[in-house]
């Protein structure tokens, strides 16, 4: 594919999720309330990894959680696939929690208007913050966040792909046209 | 994989990755039933009809509840409250059903095939909720899917259906579903209540019930229909209790961790004794809060082609 672009690699991929983890931990002095929670797929694969990069610094088992959106969806009768419904698994209540919520890209901030939905609809939580790795341009509704691994600004028609080693076997985030009949 | 039907309407035409599908999308909605909001805003905007032509409890809660779960909005229908009595045909009742603008039926009817009728000369999907004796596809599943949540598999299991199955909707469904995935199947019954060909459905037959029982991992009972008593097809039915009730003693010849499953309404004392119906391996209410969870990946699943 000539319209392929590599981002960042393993490495860098790596000492970002470090960083960020280093600015979780400045801003919060009490990790007692904190518990974090990952948007089906790979955002929950980073949410894991976030739990256990604080537990090596800090020696404190965060709890962890994964998040499906797909029931909260608001263009369930208008995309032309099926989305496949994958387990929420929060084995923990969310009521007066810090939650931090982690996804892989914000993009049009839909998908995380829908976790704001399915996780208000667990309970009441304190507070709800969003750290995502690639936070690029196009936002469709007004939501940003919190953490950002790093801000990158791409013309309309590409797409930023995350790949993570557990579900892509590669290690990468790529920027890349998007077909003409995926729009 | 992408559910490409717009009805469904028997187990039988099924095929067995549909089912997991089925049964894999109801496992992330058994997971909604446990939250303190047990809704979700899937179906906000659809609307799914219950037509039931035929007394039901179980059944039509049970997709009324899952529609509602969904964030659909339901309207029921029952037979006896509506126009059918004024003489309106199925097909024009269903009809004007539609015209205002719902965009699923669930149909329970005492005839054989009604579901299929109104699947081809409808736009809107159906959903057979039992079809006279011919099948209850939803009820097929559930039980597949507790096997499933209690076993972790289906494949290689020995299953025994004991009862009336000349007359069972839910043994043809469970039959075409468990042979599919996998189980061993045997069906066992007095030999008027066994329809002819049923070994060719893949089933082994026995008018024996120690025989039907013995190393059995999962058993499921029908409800004997009384009201059939009158066709004749029992001698008696302090007989049938005899031979085919599931007491303690017969239950012995089992797996010890076997599982007792039961469509419901259960005729306690008849088809099963109390105690065996209130024991720690029935598990007749899992199959009711699972019923919920499988009918709305249904629901999902046709609704959001």
């Amino acid at each position: 594919m000539g319209n392929f672009m590599k981002i960042m690699n393993e490495g860098e991929i790596e000492r970002i999720l470090r960083s960020l983890c280093q600015r979780i931990l400045r801003k919060k002095e009490n990790l007692d309330n904190l518990v974090i929670v990952g948007i089906q797929r790979r955002g929950a694969i980073l949410a894991r990894r976030i739990s256990g990069l604080i537990e090596d610094l800090k020696g404190q088992k965060i709890p962890v959680g994964s998040l499906d959106i797909n029931l909260y969806r608001d263009d369930l009768s208008r995309i032309s696939y099926q989305p496949v419904i994958r387990d929420t698994d929060i084995p923990f209540p969310v009521d007066d929690k810090y939650i931090l919520l982690v996804d892989d890209v914000l993009y049009t901030g839909r998908t995380v208007r829908a976790a704001l939905d399915a996780l208000l609809d667990l309970g009441r939580p304190r507070k709800i913050e969003l750290l995502v790795l690639v936070d690029r341009n196009c936002r469709e509704l007004p939501i940003q966040a919190d953490y950002v691994g790093k801000k990158i600004v791409v013309s309309p028609e590409k797409l930023v792909e995350v790949r993570l080693r557990e579900l892509d076997k590669k290690e990468e985030v790529v920027i890349f046209q998007r077909e003409k009949d995926e729009i | 994989m992408r559910f490409e039907r717009k009805d469904l309407l028997d187990l039988r035409t099924i095929s067995s990755e549909e089912i997991e599908l089925i049964l894999d999308t109801a496992t992330s909605f058994r997971e909604v039933l446990e939250r303190p909001i047990k809704k979700v805003p899937t179906l906000r905007g659809k609307t799914i009809a219950n037509l039931f032509f035929e007394p039901s409890t179980r059944t039509r809660l049970s997709f009324e509840l899952s529609a509602k779960r969904l964030n659909a909005d339901v309207i029921n229908f029952s037979s006896s409250t509506s126009s059918v009595l004024k003489g309106e045909s199925l097909l024009d009742t269903a009809k004007n059903i539609i015209a205002m603008k719902v965009d699923a039926l669930v149909i329970r009817h005492s005839s054989p095939g009604v579901a299929h009728f109104l699947a081809k000369k409808l736009p809107v999907s159906i959903i057979n909720a039992g079809d006279g004796a011919h099948e209850h596809p939803t009820q097929g599943l559930l039980d597949l899917y507790t096997i499933r949540e209690k076993r972790g598999r289906i494949k290689g299991l020995n299953v025994t259906i004991v009862g009336d199955i000349a007359h069972s909707r839910v043994a043809r469904s469970d039959i075409w579903g468990l042979v599919k995935m996998g189980a061993n199947v045997k069906v066992c019954g007095p030999p008027t209540l066994i329809p002819k060909d049923v070994d060719k459905m893949g089933v082994k037959l026995t008018y024996f019930i120690e025989d039907a029982l013995s190393g059995c991992d999962v058993v499921i009972m029908l409800r004997i229909q009384k009201e059939r008593q009158k066709e004749a097809f029992l001698p008696s039915l302090q007989e049938y209790r005899e031979f085919f009730s599931l007491s303690e003693e017969k239950l012995k010849l089992a797996k010890p961790d076997v599982l007792i499953m039961h469509p419901g309404p259960v005729n306690r004392g008849m088809e099963l004794p109390a105690e065996v119906a209130d024991s720690t391996r029935s598990v007749i209410l899992d199959q009711v809060t699972n019923g919920l969870a499988v009918r709305m990946a249904v629901l999902y699943l046709l609704l959001t082609r």
